[in-house]
């Protein structure tokens, strides 16, 4: 993404966002919440797009693309959703093999071994027959995460991969990512604001505030930085340039004319 | 977006009469390739069709009833009862089975397909598939829109059919009219012309509806109020529509 600009309703949620993800390395994208990492995610899956700036995969510019190009780019692409988003009307081995099925022509056999050796992957394999409905929410994840690598892409994204999860689901899933870097060597795009598990897998990162990168580096360089705005979203502490309270008026004088009433 | 010279409601109609008609023609153009996928078709048929015939049969068989019980108060001051098979016929076929059909349509598959895909759209489900380059247009709404397209046809054939034996039974059966009669002034009476104005306006309605419902739940506010918004406004479009083009159609058929 070279210098993105976009706004909702005149409203800016990026005014110069500047970030590049590595081949084959894990970048991580943090940023308190409604700093726009979702938004930033559909720019890079053009979902949505730039009002200014130029957002590029494979080298390729996305506002450029007409709609083929764009599912062919996609086709490159896996994306881990913060809540599986697994089609509810089919099993987990149907939703692992949707994305095969629509996109190839390939034999049911070649198919089926596939989603297998996939759903072994997240240790899910046991799991095939099973609906939506009755997984767990790591569970789900895993699913999701097995039906995003089916199509083996050569970028994976995680949209808040950790949220809601258990320590243990969070470390499966930790893990998990980290694997899928080191061994099928994705270039893995990681949206999250969950500084300790995302800083001990990442290999770059990206903090986002007020709209732009307030900082980058590796996660050991943001985690030493003095800058109040990053150290303050490092360590989680209340005080700092992201206020905790709403902007608000007095309180006293709010809640003594609260009496009066 | 009002500019102050035009009044905002009538800007916004504008504005969704223009996003229907664009969502109708990027619809109609998935059609194509959805129709080569028969078994998503044939399991829409079955779910806007297959599982709306209880109340759809329940609805003729009383619409029948009624019609008879009526129709026969009314002819018996006439002294001619025998003409309430061709009364009960026309009624049914050019008017209420389509009408009706369609509004029990809209009230039972309509807000099925509609809280079904705007669920979809607010668990991401739709965003799913468009990242796996799967058009979401072509998977999820085009073969629902064909499914109720052509069920609404055959539910409103059903719809006649039961409600015809329904005033059979209440004419023939309970006031005494005499069953010969009430077949042969029936079939003397009805021509193509008839039945045909039936299936037209019953496929008018078809897309009328199932427009209405698929782009409705496409289109949904992703959040638990937008899908039961949404809901409520296909079965409110969905029936001001049908009676809308009812007169329209009966107008253009007189």
């Amino acid at each position: 993404m070279r210098d993105v600009h976009y706004a909702v309703d005149k409203r800016p949620i990026f005014s110069g966002v500047t970030l590049t993800a590595r081949r084959g390395r894990i970048t991580a994208i943090m940023g308190p919440s409604g700093t726009g990492k979702t938004t930033l995610l559909k720019l890079i899956t053009a979902q949505i797009f730039a009002d200014r700036g130029q957002v590029t995969a494979f080298g390729r510019d996305l506002s450029q693309l007409d709609t083929p190009d764009i599912y062919g780019v996609r086709k490159r692409m896996g994306m881990l959703f913060q809540n599986g988003a697994l089609l509810t009307d089919m099993t987990v081995f149907e939703n692992v093999a949707f994305p095969v099925r629509e996109n190839t022509d390939l034999p049911e056999s070649l198919i089926r071994l596939l989603v297998l050796t996939k759903l072994q992957a997240v240790g899910l394999r046991g799991a095939a027959e099973l609906m939506p409905g009755e997984l767990s929410g790591g569970m789900a994840r895993r699913v999701a995460l097995a039906r995003a690598i089916v199509m083996d892409p050569e970028v994976l994204i995680y949209d808040e991969p950790f949220v809601g999860l258990d320590p243990i689901s969070m470390g499966v899933i930790q893990r998990l990512i980290k694997q899928m870097n080191v061994a099928l060597g994705i270039t893995s795009i990681v949206v999250s604001h969950d500084v300790q598990e995302l800083s001990a897998i990442a290999d770059d990162s990206y903090l986002l505030s007020a709209g732009s990168v307030a900082a980058s580096g590796t996660p050991q360089e943001l985690l030493k930085s003095h800058e109040p705005a990053v150290s303050q979203f490092m360590t989680g502490g209340a005080e700092g340039p992201v206020r905790f309270h709403y902007p608000a008026g007095d309180y006293t004088t709010q809640l003594m004319a609260a009496e009066e009433h | 977006m009002s500019n102050g010279k035009h009044p905002s409601f009538l800007v916004e109609g504008v504005r969704k009469l223009g996003a229907s008609a664009l969502f109708l023609f990027r619809l109609l153009v998935q059609c194509v390739p959805a129709l080569g996928r028969p078994r998503l078709v044939i399991y829409q048929i079955y779910n806007s069709g297959a599982r709306s015939l209880i109340i759809i049969m329940l609805a003729g068989m009383f619409v029948g009833m009624v019609l008879a019980l009526q129709g026969f108060k009314l002819l018996q001051r006439f002294g001619s009862e025998e003409a309430l098979g061709s009364a009960a016929a026309v009624g049914l076929l050019r008017e209420l089975s389509p009408v009706i059909t369609a509004l029990l349509f809209a009230g039972r598959a309509g807000t099925a397909l509609t809280s079904e895909i705007g669920l979809m759209r607010a668990t991401d489900q739709l965003v799913a598939m468009e990242i796996m380059a799967v058009n979401p247009l072509r998977y999820v709404a085009a073969p629902r829109f064909i499914g109720g397209l052509i069920a609404m046809p055959l539910l409103t054939a059903i719809f006649s059919i039961v409600g015809l034996f329904g005033a059979q039974l209440v004419g023939v059966q309970m006031m005494g009219v005499d069953q010969g009669s009430f077949w042969s002034q029936m079939q003397g009476s009805l021509d193509l012309h008839d039945v045909m104005q039936g299936i037209v306006k019953s496929l008018v309605f078809g897309v009328a509806c199932s427009l209405i419902a698929v782009s409705e739940g496409y289109n949904a506010e992703p959040t638990a109020a937008g899908v039961g918004l949404a809901t409520t406004r296909t079965v409110v479009a969905s029936s001001v529509l049908t009676l809308l083009l009812d007169y329209v159609l009966t107008a253009a058929f007189l």
